[in-house]
């Protein structure tokens, strides 16, 4: 199947109502959509209630809008809303489109067609010629992403000898859709990874930093994806309304692959994102971008309450 | 002649000794020194010993091992003989480490900035992204001036051919600096004239320094500029150390929740309001210094510093992202990259590095593992040094198998031989020990390049042959002199200019945090005094009852239990207080054992309030406070092993308590500076006191034995007031001239009015300096005090002092209360920003 431009309306809504006055808050925002080379944003907007009393618009290291608010008088609620307008084109370019037929084996045929694995992993080692930078940072541990050995064995089913990058990922990627529950219950944004490997359940959030734990433990470059996906609903009846969320998938480094260098999956669905994703932004982990970050005094309990909207524009 | 100490001080061929030639000649720069031992006889040594050991104790220098359970201060070890430098040999090193800082400032600034060094493959991007302490959100900031290494240290050591080796680099926040400087003020007053004839060099000018370069790439504001000493608290391994530095610095010494960032700009907390600060000289790790940024677990840090640092508007140092360089992967690339960047060699080596990341290194690694020590490629690993022919049969394979499975986390390292000097022996005899030594020298950024401190912290293994030098191992420390051939730099602080803008007047720098626990040492101090004063009084009638002063002793008891002093009857234990020995009650109430209302427990309370504000005493004040705390440690090992106490301990500990407590009021009279914070220290004593007195007079009025003359006394006693009642009235004490000396007299400092008074003026001034309205609750309460009718008291008719009695008592028990209630009003009012923490929110 050959996927054409798709328009999205966004909208990102989140509120917390403290239990007791919040003096002072500081809270860090990744919540306006990256622009890439298949993503443009048409038309955003945030609304922040109450007013803050300071704002910084800046782009992080990997390059992620970032916009830093501060509240420096007694609050008792926050509420920010996002909302987007966001043009998202097929991955790959129509030169390539035809590598989008399916093998035998059922794949797209650019997977089959990547370089072996071990060949993307000795082109990021050390030593081996120059380094292929851009990638390097995605390539170690990170906050929430460990690189150990229980990853790797996990991995090194997908990973046989010889075998193309993209269809080993794929390949893992599959597998841990199949043996790893959905349970928003199971965990929190506390849970460690290796918890994650251990019980084999968790949210789409885990399965990203697993994949990315197993993938960089095999010596390879994979970075976090922030985004939203159109849930589609069953046939005959309406969207519902907030029903979506904020989403996480990985994406995959891989040197050779012509048009463009970065290939997204997604663990939580088992499929190759496509303009049915939208990305908010990217990093090393859920740590670097997660959508609203905050400190603040006071408080108490909270817990904040998130509704995603995503309207397709026909 | 040879001096006979040397005749049993053993020669080792593998070491380097660094006070004997190869052919057992002393060296020069050791002659005279050696001389001078020699001459000295083993009393005097062990007089200098007990000495040096003193002071340490006194200083409560301590460092804190996080693996010993008690968890309890450890003193260590400083050897008497100091370390000695030649000139030459010190300029050598000097220079070297001095262009050590160089380099590392200019990695840091090439991988915060540009990344070259990674882009052209002279570093291993694992060994920097790798890194827990590779700071993204950093990257792109550059400092002021480019200067990222504020402050660096290198522990250097010496093989056996006699050269230097760096062994490790401390770039995030070097400890050891405050050490040396306790070291020097040691040792220097042991040996004086050797000290100043050897022309040792001196150390404040290297201090001064970090005073004037970090107020130099501070921003300006046209205001003298605030630097605070950032510290993790009091539970740090090495918060004396920072204390220590803070004090002798004048920077105030702050934790995280003191400081909060308000429009991008960082302020301190104070009880006048939020103050501006300028730089932050920090020893708290840099991943931990903002949770909104960074690490998001931290407790410790400050939300928005990065903002801050960003904007320009705070000086912290050294740079967050610099503990990045403490790796031990790091050195084996710096020749490279010291031609690369400094186009000049590296002029001292590092110990022989091989980061098990790269292939080659990884299999040299394996075949020569019994020379080398493997080590962990980055500090967040916590990885004990693992020595290669130390691993017994399987654990050899086990290890390789490790750093086949992830060579990039592991490093090996060649084993060094540490150089040997002598330590002084602590036995009978007159004896040179030979120990292994370390140093750690330190460097401080000034405009005009890095400036070495001449001389270190010398680390003494703590036996002949260990190879790891470590304080939380065990050993001790070492004076280390630096000598000079040219005049010695004995600058002052006072040389320097100081401008009115400059001029720095007390209390304006308090963080309400400080302000708190001030108040509460005011407040234990007196709270400790008391109860030990009551508990004497008891005891003291007690252990001299005889049949005739038995009503007096069960009068001081009774009072003892009106204050809720004894142990509680605990029914339901079927172990009534009541009924156990008077005599064993009062030992209960020293020291219950569990209980958290004894004596010991309020000393206890008085102990980690002062710890909280340690850098606010003078040292005097610790020495007493120290003094304390091992009388204290001495009667509960005592009470402990005697099931109980014997009177006479328990009347020579309260004593002490007595002296101590006496001696830190006097210190806060004399020593402390007259700010907001000394005043709520002084108020909290007074509302101690104020509490105390209320109750004790009201309680003693309603005494059935009120008017007998022992009571009296012994209520005199009680409120340190016998002397000026005897001289005034030269008979015994009766009731109503003791009760116009302890409640109406304002010139006795026991009486209550007294303590109205102080409160009433104190709480004044404290309200017109924060341009808040006074306090009304105290000054009603002293207008009727003193319109009360005394008259009731004359001894003529039984009835009517019962009466005034009664409502004296009734008056005085009140006051009490008011008291305690102004108390909690001043906590609300002053200290409402403790406690509070900040967290942490996510959403998704």
């Amino acid at each position: 199947m050959i996927a054409s431009t798709a328009r999205y309306h966004l909208v990102h809504e989140t509120s917390y109502r403290y239990a007791s006055p919040v003096s002072l808050s500081r809270q860090l925002l990744h919540l306006t959509p990256r622009e890439s080379r298949w993503q443009r944003r048409l038309r955003h907007d945030i609304l922040v209630s109450p007013a803050a009393t300071g704002e910084h618009l800046r782009e992080d290291c990997f390059g992620n809008p970032v916009r830093e608010l501060t509240f420096e008088y007694p609050h008792d609620s926050l509420s920010v809303r996002a909302e987007s307008i966001v043009e998202v084109l097929p991955h790959l370019p129509a030169t390539v489109q035809s590598a989008l037929e399916r093998t035998s084996a059922g794949v797209p045929g650019y997977l089959e067609n990547s370089p072996p694995w071990e060949s993307v992993r000795d082109a990021l080692a050390y030593g081996a010629r120059p380094v292929l930078f851009e990638a390097s940072r995605y390539q170690f541990e990170s906050a929430y992403v460990r690189v150990k050995h229980q990853f790797a064995a996990y991995a090194a089913a997908s990973f046989t000898p010889g075998r193309p990058v993209l269809a080993a990922v794929q390949a893992l990627m599959s597998r841990i859709y199949n043996e790893f529950a959905f349970d928003p219950e199971a965990t929190t944004v506390a849970t460690p990874v290796a918890t994650v490997l251990a019980e084999k359940k968790g949210v789409c959030q885990d399965f990203a930093h697993l994949m990315l734990s197993c993938l960089r433990s095999q010596g390879l470059a994979a970075r976090y994806v922030s985004g939203y996906l159109l849930t589609q609903p069953p046939a005959g009846q309406p969207r519902l309304v907030g029903a979506d969320a904020s989403h996480a998938w990985v994406s995959v480094f891989c040197p050779e692959l012509e048009g463009g260098r970065w290939v997204d999956f997604d663990p939580t669905n088992n499929l190759l994102p496509d303009t049915q994703h939208i990305t908010l932004a990217w990093g090393r982990d859920f740590a670097d971008v997660s959508p609203l970050r905050g400190v603040i005094l006071g408080g108490d309990a909270h817990q904040p309450e998130v509704a995603v909207t995503v309207t397709p524009i026909v | 002649m040879r001096p006979s100490l040397l005749n049993s001080y053993p020669r080792d061929s593998d070491r380097f000794d660094e006070m004997l030639t190869a052919s057992g000649e002393v060296r020069p720069a050791w002659r005279r020194f050696l001389a001078h031992i020699e001459g000295t006889s083993a009393e005097q040594m062990r007089h200098r010993c007990d000495y040096v050991r003193r002071r340490i104790l006194d200083n409560g220098v301590s460092y804190n091992v996080y693996a010993d359970p008690q968890g309890a201060d450890r003193p260590w070890e400083l050897d008497p003989l100091p370390w000695l430098l030649p000139p030459d040999e010190w300029q050598r090193v000097a220079s070297a480490v001095g262009q050590r800082a160089r380099l590392l400032n200019a990695i840091l600034r090439d991988l915060y900035g540009a990344q070259e060094l990674l882009r052209e493959g002279r570093l291993p991007a694992a060994l920097i992204f790798g890194h827990h302490n590779f700071l993204w959100p950093c990257q792109g900031i550059e400092p002021a001036g480019g200067t990222f290494l504020h402050l660096y240290a290198a522990d250097l050591a010496r093989s056996p051919d006699g050269r230097w080796w760096v062994i490790a680099d401390r770039t995030q926040g070097p400890s050891g600096a405050g050490y040396a400087l306790e070291n020097r003020t040691i040792i220097s007053s042991v040996f004086p004239d050797l000290f100043r004839d050897l022309h040792v060099q001196h150390l404040a000018f290297f201090f001064r320094q970090i005073q004037e370069s970090l107020a130099h790439w501070a921003p300006r504001t046209g205001e003298a500029p605030l630097i605070v000493l950032l510290t993790p608290g009091p539970y740090n391994e090495t918060y004396f150390e920072q204390a220590y530095l803070a004090r002798y610095l004048g920077f105030p010494l702050v934790e995280g929740q003191d400081l909060t960032v308000r429009g991008d700009c960082v302020y301190l907390r104070t009880l006048t309001g939020l103050r501006r600060v300028h730089a932050i000289f920090r020893r708290l790790d840099d991943d931990y210094c903002d949770p909104l940024e960074l690490r998001g677990d931290s407790a410790l840090g400050i939300a928005g510093l990065l903002q801050a640092v960003r904007a320009g508007n705070v000086l912290v140092a050294n740079a967050l992202g610099s503990g990045l360089l403490e790796s031990a992967a790091l050195p084996g690339f710096l020749p490279g990259i010291c031609e690369k960047l400094l186009g000049e060699p590296l002029a001292m080596p590092s110990v022989a590095t091989w980061w098990c990341g790269e292939q080659a290194a990884l299999e040299y690694s394996v075949a020569h593992l019994d020379r080398l020590v493997i080590k962990g490629a980055y500090p967040s690993q916590r990885f004990d040094p693992v020595f290669g022919n130390e691993l017994q049969g399987d654990e050899r394979q086990t290890m390789i198998a490790r750093l086949r499975a992830r060579p990039q986390a592991y490093v090996a390292q060649e084993l060094v031989n540490f150089s040997q000097a002598p330590a002084w022996g602590l036995g009978k005899q007159r004896r040179l020990l030979p120990r292994g030594v370390g140093l750690r020298v330190f460097a401080v950024a000034t405009p005009n390049g890095y400036l070495v401190m001449p001389g270190g912290l010398a680390r003494v293994a703590a036996a002949t042959n260990a190879r790891v030098i470590s304080m939380q191992r065990g050993g001790a420390s070492k004076d280390t002199w630096v000598l000079t051939d040219q005049a010695v730099n004995t600058f002052s602080l006072l040389k320097h200019t100081i401008g009115q803008a400059d001029l720095v007047r007390g209390g304006r720098r308090l963080s309400s945090r400080v302000v708190e626990n001030l108040y509460w040492f005011g407040r234990y101090t007196e709270r400790c005094d008391k109860t030990a004063r009551m508990l004497r009084v008891a005891l003291s009638r007690l252990v001299d009852s005889s049949a005739d002063g038995e009503p007096v002793a069960l009068a001081a008891i009774e009072l003892c239990r009106s204050l809720n002093l004894l142990p509680l009857d605990d029914l339901a234990a079927g172990d009534p207080g009541v009924n156990m020995e008077p005599r064993q009650q009062v030992a209960r109430a020293i020291n219950g054992g569990e209980s958290a209302h004894d004596l010991v427990a309020d000393i206890r309370r008085l102990f980690w309030v002062a710890t909280q504000v340690r850098e606010r005493f003078s040292l005097d004040n610790w020495h007493a406070l120290n003094r304390l705390q091992h009388q204290l440690q001495r009667y509960t090992t005592t009470t402990a092993a005697n099931d109980g106490s014997e009177p006479a301990d328990a009347l020579a500990f309260l004593d002490q308590v007595l002296l101590v407590s006496s001696s830190l009021s006097g210190f806060a009279m004399d020593n402390m500076t007259r700010d907001d914070g000394w005043r709520l220290l002084i108020v909290g004593r007074r509302l101690e006191r104020l509490v105390f007195l209320g109750n004790a007079i009201g309680h003693y009025l309603r005494l059935p034995d009120r008017c007998a003359a022992d009571n009296l006394e012994w209520l005199l006693e009680l409120t340190d007031s016998i002397i000026t009642y005897r001289s005034r009235y030269m008979t015994q004490p009766q009731l109503l001239p003791t009760l116009d000396l302890l409640v109406l007299d304002e010139s006795n400092p026991h009486a209550v009015a007294f303590q109205l008074q102080i409160l009433i003026r104190y709480l004044g001034h404290l309200a017109h300096h924060l341009g808040e309205i006074p306090d009304e609750t105290l000054a009603p309460i002293l207008k009727t005090l003193q319109a009360f009718d005394f008259a009731g008291f004359e001894n003529r008719y039984p009835v009517t002092t019962d009466k005034a009695c009664r409502e004296l008592a009734t008056m005085l028990i009140d006051t009490s209360l008011a008291a305690k209630t102004l108390s909690d009003r001043l906590a609300m009012r002053y200290f409402s920003h403790v406690g509070e923490f900040s967290r942490q929110t996510f959403a998704s």
